[in-house]
């Protein structure tokens, strides 16, 4: 099966999974060998899929730890600015993980370098403009 | 500006995609922005690229196929600019995977971007290396990787190390270089290039016993200052959750040292006292410190802790497993599954509380138990568990009926000392659950039954009293139509009553209306209904005076739209109508099942199994069919596998099997009297004197099986039948004519023979094979099998070269000897085996033309 292919299905059957668990039952999911980790954030669920020995409940503070930055970054997050500026929102998960594992504990240093990134490509914009107007 | 670029924004295009009510509407405003997007690459359209890449990444998670983009995402990479590269970086990991070839074409940029002056480039560039990167690319770049973890800024190291996680993952053999430059990451004090650190050490542990006892010996200091220093750090905002610094780190920190502490006494006791102080001063209320404790737990579980440490952490599990929060419920379980090898005695005390998860109302929650369960059950509380967890079974979910019904099984099987239990629970099992009872599972339970003869009354009685409450479960009412089959006479005439049983009458006419029901009501089952109809047959036998109601019902389904319960009922009617006097030995009991054979083979067999199931579904009927007696058909010829004579080593597929259920007709079919009429019983009933190639007649109700390289003095009469008709008494003449043994359409063999007068009983037989096809055949051999009473030698062929059409000939001499001369006539299989254009073909035949007197 292609790679696309593939990613879709895994998608609907996890989503499935998670969709149709009520509020009180636990966070986690098994689903093909895996652990599906996943947490509600009013009408958003955000799923992260692990190996059977990780530490499921630090899954649950790093999925939280990227919705506070989130959060942070474009000032009371909601779906809406996920999906309008959803490169945005994997700009910074870049900075979160890498390689599946976690790379950065401190808000504060992530948001200091999304910052700058951000007035890193600005300024390379400026300055095309600057010579396009001549 | 060209014309046909696409002039919506990015956000235009989604507020358009959103505002989509249909399916339909959704793809044609997808489908524009493509054409749109690809005109715009082919246009190489440098303005817009930025915004056509983030509009394909939008797409691509939506769903639709993208590849058309993939070059353009090498082309940003490529450009200089950071929003380009960075645009482009994104891209190539959203839309690519490690499994295309593009993805190779990106290593030029990486390794350039890789030593970029911009740090945040070579941020770009080591993330991607990081999330995608093939082995290939791991090779080629894990220089440059292991060259940055040595720079100064933090950002990039811990980048880097991340990075170089997935270098060893996909090159494990690269682990030695990346050594020590991970051990000097642990002395840093940036907590992001820590934990990158740590983690990266942790991983190198898996893949390298070399990294694993060098950082052994030099790290382990180190790691425990770490920890000690944020446990007992005062409140670091930058760091802080829940009142913890930094729970990630205690977290990484924690399990890099149960790698160390595993299986090292020395390390071990060396990290005791940190562990405990993690255990008992963390707080619990926050799922922050829950995560730590869980960690902690895992980690004491893991080394060989002190029985102090020991005790903290069951503590610590007790605890969790009382918790009302259902998250910390499921940890705790894992956690004891964990700690069944370190102290069972511990996780036993706490089994009451695990067979309540087993009925939670959280499906997570319960798998979790049921697992934990079946690794607790050992002799002494087989019973009451099993007990436990049947009461369950009744009310459980349909979803978790499967898991459940297979485990309890499972138990039972394993733990089962008497028989009598094991029978009452698979009764029971099957009652409430039996739609979701393997077939192998009722299968050994009939062969346990049919080991136990004293049971077997009060078996067929139980089984009677639950299919009254329970007929709906097919494997239940499969065990019980062939329990009142096998056991009819014990059923109604109270035969080996127990101590325990209720005192019951069930008449013959009871007996046959429960298999008059099965056949109604489970109409479309062909097994169920297959099954009843021999088991009828066996009770016309066993019950005379009910002969003619069973008859009656089987009549009913001569005209079954079902080939498989056509036939049976008409051989069954004339069984019943015109061959009495063999009826009863037809129907005898059948031999008991060897167990440990059975046990044995299935556990050896679940191979052969798979084709034998495949085997069965040629047949008509297409359902996985089994005889009631449990004899599979055999998928081949009938008649060649009667003699089943041949050299081969692996013999028919469902013969290995299946062998474990011997086969029916094991009786005396000494009266194999070639009647002059043509209705010789035996041709009838074993569809003896078709042509070996034909498949006119493939099943029978009774077919025989010889056991394979067993030929019975039964088959051979058989073979009486088969050449009685031309044989003729009286002295044989010296010419013998020549025979054409075997044709095909690709393949003649003729045979002629020369005897000496003053040797009767050997024939030498001269083999023409002659190739009719149109291709050359090479490797060409010939095998041959004959009864027990004929000794074969077969000489050399001339070659083993066949051409083609018939242009040249092999010829092969053999010699054989007939024992019985005079009595016997020959017979014999053959097997040809050839290549034709370097594919392996296979011939085999059965020559029953001899001339007689040979």
């Amino acid at each position: 099966m292609s790679t696309g292919r593939l990613r879709t299905k895994a998608i609907r059957e996890l989503s499935s999974l998670i969709l149709t668990r009520g509020p009180k039952l636990c966070n986690f999911v098994e689903w093909k060998g895996y652990k599906a980790v996943y947490r509600r954030y009013a009408s958003l669920y955000f799923c992260m899929c692990v190996d059977q020995d990780d530490n499921e409940l630090e899954i649950l503070e790093i999925i939280h730890h990227f919705v506070e930055i989130l959060d942070r970054y474009f000032g009371s997050v909601c779906e809406l600015d996920l999906i309008f500026n959803f490169h945005k929102a994997y700009y910074i998960l870049d900075e979160i993980l890498i390689a599946g594992e976690l790379q950065e504990s401190s808000k504060k240093i992530v948001a200091r370098l999304i910052a700058a990134q951000v007035r890193s490509a600005m300024l390379l914009d400026w300055g095309k403009w600057a010579i396009n107007s001549k | 500006m060209n014309p046909f670029s696409s002039g919506t924004r990015l956000r235009d295009m989604i507020k358009a995609i959103r505002a989509c009510k249909t399916a339909a509407e959704e793809r044609a405003v997808v489908r524009k922005e493509c054409a749109a997007i690809r005109s715009s690459i082919s246009e190489n359209d440098q303005d817009y690229s930025h915004r056509n890449i983030a509009k394909l990444m939008f797409i691509h998670m939506l769903g639709y196929p993208t590849h058309f983009g993939q070059m353009e995402c090498l082309k940003l990479i490529a450009s200089a600019g950071f929003p380009e590269k960075r645009i482009g970086y994104l891209g190539l990991m959203l839309l690519l995977d490690e499994r295309q070839e593009v993805l190779m074409l990106v290593t030029n940029s990486l390794k350039q971007d890789l030593g970029h002056t911009n740090q945040y480039i070579v941020g770009l560039a080591l993330c991607a290396l990081g999330n995608i990167c093939s082995a290939e690319m791991a090779r080629d770049l894990a220089p440059e990787v292991e060259r940055l973890l040595l720079t100064r800024d933090p950002n990039i190291k811990k980048k880097a190390a991340l990075c170089s996680i997935r270098i060893i993952r996909k090159v494990p053999d690269l682990a030695e270089n990346f050594s020590s430059p991970a051990t000097s990451l642990l002395k840093e004090k940036h907590h992001g290039v820590l934990i990158a650190g740590v983690q990266l050490c942790t991983d190198l542990c898996k893949v390298s016993e070399d990294a694993s006892n060098h950082l052994r010996k030099n790290c382990t200091e180190g790691l425990v200052r770490i920890l000690k220093d944020i446990c007992n750090s005062p409140y670091a905002p930058e760091y802080d959750i829940a009142g913890i610094t930094d729970p990630f780190l205690h977290i990484r920190v924690l399990r890099l040292l149960r790698m160390l502490g595993h299986g090292d006494a020395d390390t071990s006791e060396y990290i005791n006292d940190i562990l405990a102080q993690v255990a008992s001063k963390t707080e619990s209320n926050k799922n922050a410190g829950n995560a730590i404790l869980y960690e902690c737990v895992e980690t004491i579980m893991g080394i060989e802790a002190t029985s102090g440490l020991r005790v903290l952490a069951i503590n610590i599990l007790g605890r969790f497993l009382s918790n009302r929060d259902n998250n910390i419920r499921y940890v705790a379980l894992n956690m004891l599954m964990k700690a069944i090898s370190v102290d069972s005695q511990a996780v036993q005390r706490h089994r009451t509380t695990i067979l309540e998860c087993v009925k939670d109302s959280d499906a997570s929650i319960r798998k979790r138990a049921l697992e934990l369960v079946f690794l607790l059950v050992n002799d002494t509380n087989a019973k009451p568990l099993t007990k436990e967890l049947i009461d369950y079974l009744e009310v459980s979910d349909q979803d978790f009926k499967g898991d459940l019904t297979s485990k309890i099984c499972s138990i039972i099987e394993k733990f089962s000392q008497e028989k009598k239990w094991y029978i009452d629970q698979m009764v029971k099992v099957l009652s409430l659950a039996g739609n979701y009872v393997k077939d192998n599972v009722w299968h050994a339970l009939i062969v346990a039954i049919s080991n136990a003869p004293d049971l077997q009354g009060y078996s067929v009685r139980s089984l009677y009293k639950a299919f009254q409450l329970s007929s709906e479960q097919v494997s239940l009412v499969q065990v019980t139509i062939w329990c009142i089959g096998e056991y009819g006479e014990m059923l109604v005439n109270n035969v080996g009553v127990l101590q325990v049983e209720e005192p019951m009458t069930v008449t013959e006419s009871d007996a046959v209306d429960v298999l008059e029901s099965c056949l109604t009501h489970h109409s479309t089952d062909i097994t169920t209904q297959s099954m009843c109809l021999i088991a009828l047959l066996k009770l016309s036998s066993r019950f005379p005076p009910s002969s003619g109601r069973v008859k009656e019902i089987i009549t009913t389904h001569i005209g079954s739209v079902v080939l498989e319960l056509q036939q049976r009922a008409i051989e069954f009617n004339s069984i019943i109508q015109r061959h009495q006097n063999i009826k009863s030995s037809l129907v005898e009991r059948m031999p008991v099942l060897d167990e440990s054979t059975f046990i044995s083979k299935r556990a050896g067999s679940s191979q052969a199994n798979i084709s034998t199931e495949k085997s069965n579904q040629q047949l008509p009927s297409g359902a996985s069919l089994k005889l009631s007696n449990g004899v599979a058909k055999p998928a081949a010829s009938p008649l060649v596998d009667l003699l089943d004579l041949s050299l081969d080593d692996t013999p028919v597929p469902t013969s290995t099997s299946n062998d474990f259920l011997h086969d029916l007709l094991d009786v005396g079919l000494t009266n194999s009297s070639s009647s002059a009429s043509g209705t010789d019983i035996l041709m009838d009933l074993l569809s003896i004197g078709t042509p070996v190639q034909s498949n006119t007649t493939p099943e029978n109700g009774s077919s025989i099986k010889a056991k394979p390289n067993t030929a019975t003095v039964q088959v051979v009469d058989l073979l009486d039948g088969l050449a009685s008709n031309g044989s003729h008494p009286g002295a044989q003449s010296p010419v013998h004519p020549s025979i054409t043994a075997y044709q095909s359409s690709t393949l003649k063999i003729t045979f002629s023979f020369t005897k000496q007068p003053d040797k009767p009983q050997v024939t030498q037989i001269h083999a023409t094979f002659m190739n009719l096809s149109s291709e050359a055949y090479t490797d060409f051999i010939f095998q041959a099998a004959v009864p027990k009473f004929i000794q074969l030698h077969l000489d050399p062929a001339n070659s083993n070269h066949l051409p083609a059409s018939g242009n040249g000939r092999i010829t092969q001499t053999f010699t054989i000897t007939n024992t019985q001369h005079g009595q016997k006539p020959l017979a014999m299989r053959i097997r040809i085996a050839y290549k034709v254009s370097n594919q392996e073909r296979l011939e085999q035949g059965q020559i029953n033309n001899f001339p007689p007197g040979l």
